[in-house]
């Protein structure tokens, strides 16, 4: 549904976004990561047809966004970071203008401002001034403006920035309820965010792309080096049972997490590509203490995000 | 065509909903009903002159219109910036641009809009002129048609300069910079023709051309001259290009 190939855009004296590539199937949530300045912004703007890119090509549902910019136009709703909205309209009234713009009208526009009102939870403002709004409600009524012409591609700009919890709570319903109907890219800071309702993840960091994969994926290919939670009961002296983990065979790390009674429970970091698990069962067997959990540690997207953009930094 | 009539109401919603318009309004009706005053003593003061022997018959198009016109003409160098100070330096301010622009709506719909919308509210504002002008017509019976077309003549004039000012709010984010930049350029426009008072070169024959005011003189007397119906189009027609093409400028450099 959205393809980048190649895209780069440079600005006098840097490059904003360096060739980057990736793909974004009909129907998916793909969460966009990346430090402050990493280009986000910048890929958004491209694929809406703000701006053209300095090289590279991106399509639309199969449209050019540089040859057949109408097009992918009509097809797309795009959040900005910051929401494009005219203080001195009401909500409703703005709603309509915009629906407008996108080439609706009459009836079938009227329906469809109650229709975004209602989900975008800003019905109770429809008469009020967009100047006279808060944050969060004028970052609401952006998202209904995104969304007022249906379209199939939502391109959403930290959508749920400036939003109380629950209101986040009822934006990620909103996004997931979107999803499968449409195709939605969005960026956030928000790393559970993109956990709870992205399929996909494409992370950048200083314009270049790092990670583009499935969100399962992604975590597992982080885990080349394995961490392993164990809970070992029968040795209330956990240094002892730190040392003689510490002794088997490709451990690189022992970290003592809980002791509790009788037991402790230890997170441990394998060396890169070995398999532990056996070795750790058996020494703690061996020793006559009760190995109550083995179990391996997925990690977090918050510590892969940083394993990726660290590595890039320094690459 | 639908396009550019939803950019143009949501522009004239917009002037009349900010206290710009009725500021503007207001001032303007001070100004030339000012203007128009003197004008009038003026005339009454000669009238009563020539009456007692001095000079010829006078004409109220000749003593009063007109001068109240081409008065018009200069309040408009003021209010004209302020017109178009706006129009495009705060849509890019606000990032209300972005919408306007991923919208299935082409860049010349989006000039143009904007333009007639100020054009709209201009013409609201010289209106206000036949106002003033209508008491002429309760009390005595001028010309009509000098009246007609020095508003046209008037309309095309504003047509210019805010199509032109509308390019320089294009350029920048700036407001206050958009408004002076366009000041200093109508005025330049306006003055063209003095060079004509002491240079006779090619120069200030082609800059007497560009001027604003040479083109309005005929409209004043209640001739419409096809050339400088041309002249002044024409340089519209260049302001709205130029504006558009400095759109799409802007995203290459956004
Ligand atoms: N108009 C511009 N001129 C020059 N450089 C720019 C311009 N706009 C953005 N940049 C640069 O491009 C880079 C990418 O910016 P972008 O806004 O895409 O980042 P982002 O990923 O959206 O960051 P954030 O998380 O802070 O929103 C930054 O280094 C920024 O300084
Ligand atoms: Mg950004």
């Amino acid at each position: 549904m959205i393809k980048v190939e190649g895209v780069s855009k440079r600005y006098p004296g840097h490059t904003a976004v360096d060739n980057i590539s990736f793909e974004v199937e009909k129907g998916q949530v793909v969460g966009f990561l990346g430090p402050n300045g990493a280009g986000k912004t910048t890929t958004m703007r491209i694929l809406t047809c703000f701006m053209p890119p300095s090289s590279g090509t991106a399509s639309v549902a199969g449209f050019d966004v540089m040859d057949q910019s109408m097009e992918v136009k009509r097809r797309i709703g795009y959040l900005p970071e910051t929401p494009p909205l005219y203080p001195e309209m009401e909500v409703a009234e703005y709603l309509t203008f915009v629906g407008n713009l996108k080439g609706m009208g009459g009836n079938n526009l009227r329906k469809r401002v109650d229709e975004v009102s209602e989900k975008c939870n800003v019905g109770d403002v429809r008469n009020k001034l967009v100047s006279k709004l808060s944050k969060g409600y004028k970052q609401r009524v952006g998202l209904a403006q995104a969304i007022i012409h249906n379209p199939e591609v939502l391109i959403l700009d930290e959508p749920t920035s400036g939003l109380d919890p629950k209101q986040i709570l009822e934006t990620r319903d909103l996004i997931k309820g979107l999803a499968g109907d449409h195709t939605i890219i969005l960026s956030t800071h928000i790393l559970p965010e993109v956990e709870q309702i992205c399929e996909r993840v494409v992370i950048i960091s200083r314009g270049k792309l790092v990670a583009t994969d499935s969100m399962e994926n992604l975590t597992n290919r982080m885990r080349g080096s394995e961490v392993i939670g164990l809970t070992v009961e029968g040795q209330p002296e956990s240094g002892v049972v730190q040392e003689k983990l510490e002794r088997v065979a490709g451990v690189s790390r022992v970290i003592l997490k809980l002791t509790q009674d009788s037991s402790c429970a230890f997170e441990i970091e394998s060396l890169q590509g070995r398999n532990i698990r056996a070795d750790l069962a058996r020494a703690v067997v061996e020793a006559g203490w009760n190995l109550i959990e083995l179990r391996p540690v997925s990690m977090s997207l918050e510590e892969v995000f940083l394993q990726l953009t660290a590595t890039e930094v320094s690459a | 065509m639908n396009n550019i009539l939803t950019i143009w109401q949501k522009e004239v919603k917009s002037y009349f909903v900010s206290p710009i318009a009725y500021a503007l309004l207001t001032i303007y009706a001070i100004v030339s009903g000012f203007f128009s005053y003197v004008a009038v003593g003026y005339f009454l003061d000669r009238s009563i002159g020539a009456q007692a022997g001095r000079g010829g018959p006078m004409d109220v198009n000749e003593w009063v219109i007109r001068p109240v016109m081409m008065n018009v003409g200069v309040i408009s160098l003021f209010l004209i910036p302020m017109i178009t100070m706006r129009l495009f330096a705060e849509e890019k301010r606000s990032g209300t641009i972005e919408l306007l622009i991923t919208s299935p709506i082409r860049d010349y719909e989006i000039v143009l809009g904007k333009w007639l919308g100020a054009l709209t509210m201009y013409a609201c504002i010289l209106s206000l002129t036949l106002v003033n002008l209508s008491v002429l017509f309760i009390f005595g019976s001028p010309d009509w048609r000098p009246v007609a077309t020095s508003f046209l003549g008037m309309l095309l004039q504003g047509g210019c300069l805010l199509s032109i000012g509308g390019f320089i709010s294009n350029t920048t984010k700036n407001q206050i910079l958009a408004g002076a930049a366009t000041f200093g350029v109508s005025l330049l426009m306006w003055t063209f023709d003095w060079f004509t008072g002491f240079k006779s070169d090619a120069w200030a024959k082609v800059l007497a051309y560009l001027s604003l005011t040479s083109h309005f003189e005929p409209f004043s007397k209640g001739v419409i001259d096809s050339k400088d119906v041309i002249f002044y189009v024409s340089v519209i027609a260049l302001g709205l290009f130029l504006t558009t093409r400095s759109l799409e400028s802007l995203r290459w450099r956004a």
